[in-house]
């Protein structure tokens, strides 16, 4: 029985709950609904949450967590020796499992009896016909294997066994409890709401859960890494290169010394022409014109990333070249290909520009009118009140707008995979091409990733890295922003 | 208050001038009022500038994606080629494989070529099939095995231009860039010509970028968007079904239930924080976990929408709450007084009224995750090429596919310019997509917002 079986199964169990505890709330109060404690249908829901929620609790665990279980006994069969490191033992186990499905489906195809293929001991010609049934193996199948993959099989079918048995029980105890405890004095819409309320606060945890997801998926392979290469190598090389057949230097700081050079070109164009723009929006623009160009600013913000990286690579940096390049229209030789710094870093300034803009109109927004007011009266004209009023007060607050642009420049992805170029140098230039954090994770983890190497686990070491820029340039972005709103509120 | 300052700085009684008469500091400091609200114009004219630039750079660059040149041609299909045995039996047929079709092509071409008078000027005639897409043999093999009566037959065909030709219709090539293509030669373009006037050659609506499967990396000119459309769909449909309930959820516990406590402020922080944490972040967050421990398949359109999910939430959570929140507590209370529980006021009243502006945020949310590349990089869904429609529903959520995104940055990546002509036009198809989702946003915004 398949576990999607088993959640049917389950549904139907819960429907028939809901109307047999309601005919009973009903009858037990004479068919008179005012005699009840709660609406029927609550008497419904609380017998149908009964069934359904530890039945699917418990087989959700069941099916994260039996093949985490088989996988690890399994694995102790394999003979340490057959293997040089967790790369193969990995491959080993992928064919095992291969192996073990190809059997079941050999048995569901009636090549082999079930007995027959519980009794298969000897590999010699099951590649052949496992191959025939569609599922591929790289090599020969050895013992081992296909002895691993007996007691895989076994497991697999006592485990799902078991769990059918238990998940179905518990449904049915469930039913039993709640559907006896039903009586017209019984408080169902209490018990409800309870329920719901469970179910509410297991929602708003997922962002929690998201959160020690994404930190301890970085901290187990982070330390990983940090076993196979040396953490003082990675924080302080200046050199990076990632040869996939060892002997690689992977020294972050020429990656960290693209990506805050690209994010400064970035904030250089966004933070004057965003803050110009806030400025003028907020203290000049009649209603009418507002009106119209905020919103065709923040077109600029709707506009995916992968479509300004399209932007920098084609339309940007070419136009550079034409500039910048060898027989240009200055005629200087700095730029050599449409890829580099300043075609990345100008692009992700334009896009930055309606974050900034936008954040910093509402901050502006925010200054009491009566420090403007006040500001006029004494006779200042209205940019000296801006300069020496609006601005000053607005400061905080417009910091915490870059900082959280600046977070934003350090993470994007698309623009700098496609418009800063690959090499990772050291460099003053900006018309050279420099390569960033983002742009590396995506090139060490892009392919067959096999994660035992240090060259794709570093990903995960720049992953961590970039994760704690950006989460304190967020905080203390956070926190000035909030500050600041409490202070005129 | 602001006539006074308009008219210039107030006269002090120690100078003689006149209030008509503006004294030098008064004009510097008038200069540097109007000054200062150019700079805010120049700004706005800047950012405005920059995104006429990029739409002109967009539409200019992938229009010609929707249109593709075609030649069409009759082909005899000789008997004795294609089917040697002469029983018309498609299975022994299907033994010719499309290399057996090329020469019939080649042979076709070239005399179409004659009866429509035009002169071949290079030696090796069989380099005309230079004209035509690689994918053309396919093309007739599968007509003919289709019908296999067809063979023996004069047959006319609508072939697929190469891309060099169409895009020297397309005037993306020119005949000095030919000097260094071996793909093409600029004899060639003169038949092209020749075959313009006859009117064996024409240029129509491109029904296949729009809806067609992705080609390999030789055939520029068969690539299409559509089955990257079907994944980026099969996507949104895991992200809305998870995080508009999950989304709309937690937002009416933290909004109408949560205690203030420190558990509550910590799921406050978390959300803020995820809102700003980088994509890619996400993309190794659903590598880790749904493929490395997990093992669900790459590349699966199911693995995609599960990582859409997690960055898209906060998105769907802030909005809900302010929606929530815009409710007046007035009607909260009368469903109290009258007797509701907390849980039937909230989900009985302040919901459906709140509906509005939660749909409007899920819908801005889904654009945010539709446009979305980073993560999906990680998680396999570049590189895989999307050459198949799915067969149905469970394997349009378990199948590799690829997605709009991440299909315009595989074709960028690829050496041919005219993949460059294609990622354009996805774009554009794409940005349509967002267009109608945030349309349809302010639509809903507009006609159902209650102001209270």
């Amino acid at each position: 029985m398949s576990a999607s079986m088993l959640l049917l199964i389950v549904l139907a169990l819960a429907a028939i709950g809901f109307i047999l505890g309601r005919v009973r709330a009903l009858s037990s109060a004479g068919g008179d609904s005012r005699h009840l404690h709660s609406l029927p249908s609550y008497y419904g829901w609380n017998v149908a949450l009964w069934t359904m929620v530890p039945a699917l609790l418990v087989l959700l665990i069941w099916l994260v967590a039996q093949p985490l279980l088989i996988e690890r006994s399994v694995t102790q069969l394999i003979p340490e020796d057959s293997y040089a490191g967790p790369g193969e033992l990995s491959l080993i186990m992928s064919d095992v499992r291969r192996v073990a499905e190809g059997l079941d489906l050999a048995v569901a195809a009636r090549q082999m009896s079930a007995d027959e293929a519980a009794a298969l001991s000897d590999p010699e010609g099951l590649r052949g016909t496992l191959g025939a049934l569609g599922v591929a193996l790289g090599s020969e199948i050895e013992p081992t294997t296909l002895a691993a993959a007996q007691r895989y099989r076994v497991l697999n079918a006592t485990g799902t066994m078991v769990r059918n048995i238990l998940v179905i029980a518990l449904a049915l105890a469930g039913f039993a409890l709640a559907w006896m405890r039903t009586n017209a004095d019984f408080r169902a819409r209490n018990t409800v709401e309870k329920g719901v309320l469970l179910l509410l606060i297991g929602a708003a945890s997922v962002a929690i859960l998201t959160t020690v997801g994404i930190i301890l998926s970085l901290i187990f392979n982070t330390v990983e890494f940090f076993r196979l290469y040396p953490a003082r190598d990675f924080f302080f090389g200046t050199t990076w290169s990632p040869s996939f057949g060892g002997g690689s230097e992977l020294g972050i700081l020429p990656l960290l010394w693209g990506t805050l050079y690209i994010s400064f070109i970035a904030l250089a164009v966004a933070v004057p022409i965003g803050l110009f723009a806030a400025i003028y929006l907020s203290e000049y623009a009649s209603p009418r014109v507002r009106g119209t160009v905020k919103p065709a600013l923040e077109v600029l913000a709707g506009i995916p990333t992968i479509v300004y990286g399209l932007f920098a690579l084609l339309t940007v940096g070419p136009l550079l070249v034409n500039v910048f390049g060898s027989g240009g229209v200055l005629g200087v030789d700095w730029m050599g290909g449409a890829t580099s710094v300043m075609t990345a870093g100008l692009v992700m300034g334009i896009m930055l520009i309606p974050f900034v803009s936008s954040l910093s109109d509402d901050i502006i927004n925010a200054v009491p009118q009566s420090m403007r007011d006040g500001s006029l009266g004494l006779g200042a004209t209205k940019s000296e009140t801006i300069k020496q009023v609006v601005f000053p007060a607005a400061l905080p607050g417009i910091v915490g707008a870059i900082l959280l642009a600046a977070s934003r420049a350090i993470g994007e992805t698309m623009i700098v995979v496609l418009g800063a170029g690959a090499a990772a140098r050291l460099s003053l230039n900006p018309f050279e091409a420099m390569t960033t954090v983002t742009a590396k994770i995506v090139s060490q983890l892009t392919g067959d990733a096999d994660f035992a190497s240090p060259e794709a686990l570093v990903a995960f070491a720049l992953g961590m890295t970039l994760f704690v820029i950006t989460l304190c340039l967020n905080i203390f972005a956070l926190w000035i922003v909030r500050k600041y709103r409490e202070q005129y509120e | 208050m602001t006539d006074a300052t308009s008219a210039g700085a107030a006269p002090r009684p120690a100078r003689s001038s006149s209030i008509l008469e503006q004294d030098a500091r008064t004009r510097k400091r008038n200069a540097a009022e109007s000054r200062f609200k150019m700079y805010g114009i120049a700004a706005i004219g800047i950012g405005i500038f920059f995104l006429c630039v990029l739409l002109f750079a967009i539409v200019r660059n992938g229009i010609p994606a929707f249109t593709q040149t075609f030649i069409t041609a009759e082909i005899a299909l000789p008997g004795d080629r294609l089917d040697k045995t002469g029983n018309r039996d498609p299975e022994e047929m299907a033994k010719v494989s499309t290399f057996g079709y090329k020469p019939v092509i080649v042979d076709g071409l070239v005399r179409a070529l004659e009866d429509a008078g035009i002169e071949i000027p290079f030696e090796d005639k069989a380099d005309v099939e230079k004209m035509i897409s690689a994918a053309a043999p396919a093309q007739v093999r599968d007509t003919v095995l289709a019908n296999p009566e067809l063979v023996g037959q004069t047959v006319e065909f609508r072939f697929l231009a190469s891309s060099r030709v169409d895009g020297y219709e397309k005037g993306r090539v020119t005949r000095g860039d030919l000097a260094r293509d071996k793909n093409l030669d600029a004899e060639h373009l003169d038949v092209v010509d020749a075959m313009k006037d006859a009117g064996m050659l024409e240029r129509t609506f491109n029904w296949d970028f729009i809806f067609g499967a992705d080609a390999s990396e030789s055939r520029p000119e068969q690539a299409g968007i559509g089955v990257a459309m079907l994944g980026s769909f099969f996507m949104m449909l895991v992200v809305l079904a998870l995080a508009l309930p999950i989304g709309v959820a937690a937002s009416i516990y933290l909004e109408e239930f949560a205690p203030k406590n420190r558990w509550t402020d910590l799921i406050e922080v978390n959300i803020s924080n995820l809102a700003a944490v980088p994509s890619i972040v996400f993309g190794i967050l659903g590598l880790a976990v749904f493929i490395q421990i997990a093992h669900l398949p790459q590349s699966a359109p199911l693995v995609g929408g599960l990582v859409l999910t997690l960055m898209t939430l906060p998105t769907v959570i802030i909005s809900t709450r302010a929606s929530l929140k815009a409710v007046p507590p007035s009607i909260r209370d009368a469903a109290l007084g009258v007797g509701a529980s907390k849980m039937q006021s909230t989900f009985h009243h302040v919901l459906p009224l709140a509906m509005p502006g939660i749909l409007t945020g899920t819908i801005i949310g889904l654009a945010q995750a539709l446009g979305e590349t980073a993560p999906l990089l990680l998680i396999g869904m570049v590189g895989y090429i999307a050459s198949n429609y799915p067969d149905g529903v469970v394997s349009g959520f378990m199948d590799p596919n690829s997605a709009m995104p991440a299909q315009i940055y595989e074709w960028a990546k690829r050496a041919d310019p005219a993949y460059y002509e294609r990622a354009w036009g996805g774009i554009i198809i794409l940005l349509c997509f967002l267009m109608t989702m945030n349309i349809i946003a302010i639509i809903l915004r507009r006609r159902f917002e209650r102001r209270w």
